[in-house]
């Protein structure tokens, strides 16, 4: 479902990532983890068609970057640690403007569906900006669902959620897992990575440098692979 | 929510560029932070000229006089408001969202130019009886408005490019007049001796040099923004 080959992104002199090689099969659940400055938030920008590569090959569900970036696009969801949502529009009238953007049919009905989803219902006429972190973030996974995605991209999403809003964050991303959905999550948080993803990659100085099933790894472990994988990296 | 796949269809151009017109106006239509912060700007050019000029009642009424303050407050007002709207876009990541969007990018571009004309023509009708009324001057001449039309497209269409650039620095709000005024100086120039023109009386055959001139420019800038958006938008 994503192939990435020999990727090289340049800012200027500063390589941020390195001949970089990266595949996901359908369906699978991988969390990139790294330290600050990896490089992660770079490689979900190309992965998500909003940075451009400098090197290398990039295709997503069978798409090529940048060239076919509009069909790749509509075939992605992407949530940020930001929310990418009107603060002046309520719930409802954000899901319907990006509905429209992504022409999504019967979009009153499927604005409802969403909004159960990540359960909102009852708050779909207020404000965004009267909303909480923890409510603007499932409202965002909301609007990244909207038009049902094959693949979904999470650039850190917990960041600045309590616990309860990330215990009922995860509850919804599983919920989106589970239906099947390729998925790639950024996190530092290990143990909530643990809990969501079938797959783990450390991404350290630009390429990744080690990469495990959470079938092959008790998931009480992936915080000594992890150890593992930047010690190696660092000597 | 069930599990059949959401067919998405290809959104138009057209459908595109009205959500984000419509988005635009829904979101002023509650905030008021746009139009608000223009109109009380402008007022606030409009009577600092009239104290610090101190013009004798015959000068104040003058033709050249008239549309050098008009065109320097919708300048000043019209900058404050492309700075606030795509500010609106940056605050919680929206410009991302709306380059996620499957669409064509001048679609974006088009829809942001429509929202920010139409808030910039709202304030100079807003302007037009009050400078009417401080200065004494009828200003409700076709030929003006038409001018003011004109002249605002212009500015909005390579307003709107520059202040999708200036709004991804650190410096947006200093930026983005640095970069316009220097670019739009052809259309405030016909704009002025155009509204002058009108104001004066003139026969038809003086005025058409500074109307073609508008157009020109007006279809250049719109052109040049339109193929270049792209890549002022990508990193």
């Amino acid at each position: 479902m994503i192939e990435v080959k020999k990727l090289v992104k340049r800012f200027g002199l500063k390589t941020v990532l390195r001949n970089l090689d990266f595949q996901v099969q359908s369906g699978e659940f991988v969390a990139l983890l790294g330290p600050n400055g990896a490089g992660k938030t770079t490689f979900l920008r190309i992965l998500a068609s909003l940075s451009r590569p400098t090197m290398g090959e990039v295709r997503v569900a069978g798409y090529r970057l940048p060239d076919q970036a509009s069909a790749v696009r509509r075939r992605l969801g992407v949530v940020s640690h930001l929310p990418l949502l009107y603060g002046d529009l309520c719930a409802e009238e954000n899901l319907a403007f990006y509905g429209r953007m992504y022409g999504v049919p019967e979009l009153n009905q499927r604005i409802s569906e969403v909004l159960d989803l990540v359960g909102l219902s009852a708050r779909r006429r207020d404000l965004v900006r009267t909303f909480s972190r923890g409510m603007q973030q499932r409202l965002a996974i909301g609007r990244a669902v909207l038009h049902d995605p094959e693949v979904m991209l999470f650039d850190e999403p917990h960041t600045g959620l309590d616990q309860d809003a990330c215990a009922m964050l995860d509850r919804v991303l599983k919920e989106v897992a589970v239906r099947g959905r390729t998925v790639v999550m950024t996190s530092h948080d290990l143990a909530r990575a643990s809990d969501l993803a079938s797959r783990f990659d450390v991404l350290s100085r630009g390429v990744i440098v080690a990469s495990v099933q959470q079938t092959e790894m008790g998931t009480d472990r992936l915080l000594d692979f992890y150890k593992d994988a930047l010690g190696k990296v660092n000597g | 929510m069930d599990n059949r796949p959401v067919l998405v269809d290809r959104p138009t151009f057209w459908r595109a560029m009205w959500a984000i017109v419509w988005k635009d106006m829904a979101a002023e239509l509650r905030s008021r932070e746009l139009i608000s912060a223009m109109f009380v700007f402008a007022l606030l050019v409009i009577i600092i000229f009239n104290f610090a000029l101190d013009l004798d009642p015959g000068t104040r009424t003058a033709p050249s006089i008239t549309s050098g303050v008009l065109w320097v407050t919708f300048t000043f007002a019209g900058t404050i408001g492309l700075n606030r709207s795509m500010a609106t876009e940056k605050d919680r990541g929206c410009l991302d969202g709306l380059l996620l969007a499957p669409v064509d990018r001048s679609a974006i571009y088009f829809g942001k130019v429509i929202g920010n004309l139409v808030f910039m023509l709202l304030v100079e009708a807003i302007l037009f009886p009050i400078y009417s009324i401080l200065y004494n001057v009828n200003l409700f001449n076709p030929g003006l408005i038409f001018i003011t039309i004109l002249g605002s497209i212009g500015y909005v269409a390579v307003g709107t490019l520059l202040a999708s650039m200036a709004v991804q620095t650190r410096t947006r709000d200093v930026l983005l007049p640095i970069l316009l005024f220097p670019i739009v100086i052809p259309i405030i120039i016909g704009a002025v001796k155009g509204s002058t023109a009108f104001l004066q009386g003139l026969p038809m055959s003086e005025i058409w040099p500074y109307i073609n001139l508008l157009i020109v420019f007006d279809v250049v800038y719109t052109t040049l923004a339109f193929l270049v958006f792209d890549y002022i938008v990508e990193e």
